[in-house]
């Protein structure tokens, strides 16, 4: 079930760089929220189509998100103050589904695909598994959200040109500690999915990713948002990422 | 106040639909209000099979306005038949087939096979800009309106609107061809054919390098071309194209639509459709007008 809620923002957070957070009041949607879910944010009027942003924590009526400016929507938004509202449909999509990934996933972010894997981390925890975190960042500057990761876990940092953390890519990492997981659960760019898909398909892992693609109304009506997913006879047939998604089965995706 | 209106003989409560194409068959914004509000509902378009529409990107946007190019993804008229119908009559509201084929006889048959279905009246598309055949290319000629319309036509037993594409030199030669070959009413406007380029890329932002264009953006070239075609033909109009609000329906009856349709707001505003009827009421109320019906055509020139 997703509604319209208009949600004040409490907090507003800079992370450096064309990072940011808020904190908002969302009293029903965050009460609904689910690891993997996203809400569909109306960005101010000049900018017609809302933008999709997953959900990095929901909690006590509380709904945090973090994103990075792209463009003039998340620009807008990255301007909003404590005491603004903000108009949101949410929440909305299939998440991750935990029950799905044993007693030891290892969650996997890159860049701004990193927030939504930490309110994945904390339910798996409170679920009695024993997460661990992989996150991947550019440089050292577009570290996000480590401390609220490291409290929940064991934690690896690895950025691409090696200025913090482990010099490399999450795949790498994914690699050397593969055999401690029961399962993959990922979100970022899609080369950085299909990576970590083939890994997990090589060591017989379930692996479920987060897809992202150019949205429209956000409920499955306007039909932009396709993913290829595998048919049947080979066949390519398509999912809507905000209604069959974000999540897929990383064997379902057509890559 | 009197909301209804006519469109040959087939009563909606009010002047209010969902343009086809962005309403899916309903079940989404039914989550959202209560689909028995709405005068009619535009189904997404029909083809003869299912057919799974263009790659991503589909969409792309612009200042109030946004291109896709999904490419007439659907289940295919039987399933829409079979599945969807059911759905759609348990409100009470009435359901516009839009119906799209690639050949004249594929028209004929899908004409055919949906007036023997539970719908109210048939939409019949000759204006997708984003299927390779068919589509656009049978409305944006005269002669080949009159050919597709006259040949479908007989094989309706319900009311047959023809869907107008904008992308033509002069809209009023095409409506004319396509009342004189049989149409019993028009809707107007589809999409605006464009394109946008990613200059980063360079690559075209659509899959289909090209897409049509709707929403806000549009409305003054719908309501002209509305007001162009009113004047050109008599038969009823549901103008479509840019609307958001209850003061644009209102514009558009002005212009000469009986009906019109929502479309691309929804995706700002799900609740969109039944806002704008609110306004509606509330225009009216202040305005002294007894019956909707009295707005259409009335601008002053």
């Amino acid at each position: 079930m997703k509604i319209k809620e208009i949600c004040k923002v409490k907090e507003h957070i800079a992370y450096g760089g064309a990072l940011f957070g808020l904190v908002l009041e969302a009293e029903k949607i965050s009460a609904m929220a689910q690891p993997g879910q996203f809400v569909h944010i109306a960005c101010g009027e000049g900018n017609l189509l809302r933008r999709p942003i997953s959900i990095c924590d929901a909690g006590d009526g509380l709904l945090k998100i973090v994103f990075a400016v792209k463009g003039d929507g998340t620009k807008w938004l990255s301007e909003r103050k404590a005491g603004d509202e903000l108009d949101i449909l949410g929440p909305i999509g299939h998440g991750f589904d935990l029950s799905k990934a044993g007693d030891r996933p290892v969650l996997i972010g890159g860049g701004i695909g990193v927030p939504p894997m930490l309110m994945t981390m904390k339910q798996a925890k409170a679920n009695g598994a024993q997460p661990t975190a992989i996150l991947g960042f550019r440089n050292q500057s577009a570290v996000i959200l480590e401390e609220d990761f490291q409290a929940l876990g064991t934690t690896y940092i690895a950025t691409d040109d090696g200025s913090y953390g482990i010099h490399g890519f999450v795949s790498s990492v994914l690699e050397q500690h593969v055999g401690e997981f029961t399962s993959v659960l990922c979100c970022g760019p899609k080369g950085m999915l299909r990576a970590l898909a083939n890994i997990a398909e090589a060591h017989g892992l379930p692996c479920q990713v987060s897809m992202e693609e150019r949205m429209g109304c956000g409920i499955g009506a306007c039909l932009v948002c396709v993913c290829g997913l595998k048919g049947e006879n080979g066949e390519t047939k398509y999912g809507h990422v905000c209604k069959d998604g974000p999540v897929f089965d990383s064997k379902e995706v057509e890559w | 106040m009197d909301l209804s209106v006519n469109l040959c003989g087939v009563e909606l409560k009010n002047p209010i639909t969902t343009a086809s194409g962005t309403f899916g068959f309903g079940h989404e914004y039914g989550e959202f209000f209560d689909l028995s509000e709405l005068g009619g509902i535009g189904v997404k378009g029909l083809t003869p099979t299912e057919r799974l529409g263009n790659p991503a990107p589909r969409i792309a946007e612009t200042p109030m306005g946004i291109l896709n190019c999904v490419g007439l993804q659907n289940p295919g008229i039987d399933r829409f038949i079979e599945e969807q119908i059911p759905f759609l009559r348990q409100y009470d509201t009435k359901i516009i087939a839009n119906v799209s084929g690639n050949t004249v006889e594929e028209y004929c048959g899908m004409i055919e096979k949906i007036s023997d279905a539970d719908v109210d009246l048939i939409e019949m598309n000759i204006s997708c800009p984003n299927v390779k055949c068919g589509g656009m290319a049978f409305g944006t000629q005269p002669a080949m309106v009159e050919e597709v319309v006259s040949a479908a036509k007989k094989y309706a037993k319900k009311p047959l609107i023809v869907k107008l594409s904008p992308n033509v030199t002069d809209i009023t030669e095409i409506a004319r061809a396509a009342v004189a070959s049989g149409a019993d009413a028009l809707s107007l406007i589809n999409t605006l054919l464009g394109m946008r380029i990613d200059v980063n890329t360079r690559k075209p932002i659509l899959s289909n390098i090209m897409g049509g264009m709707s929403g806000p953006a549009v409305l003054p070239v719908a309501v002209r071309m509305v007001y162009q075609v009113r004047k050109a033909v008599d038969v009823p109009i549901i103008g479509m194209g840019g609307i958001r609000s209850g003061r644009d329906v209102v514009e558009m009856m002005l212009a000469g639509a009986d009906a019109v349709a929502i479309g691309t707001a929804m995706f700002a505003d799900p609740c969109a459709p039944v806002k704008a009827l609110a306004e509606l009421k509330d225009y009216m109320a202040q305005h002294g007008i007894e019956k909707v019906t009295e707005l259409t055509g009335a601008v002053e020139v």
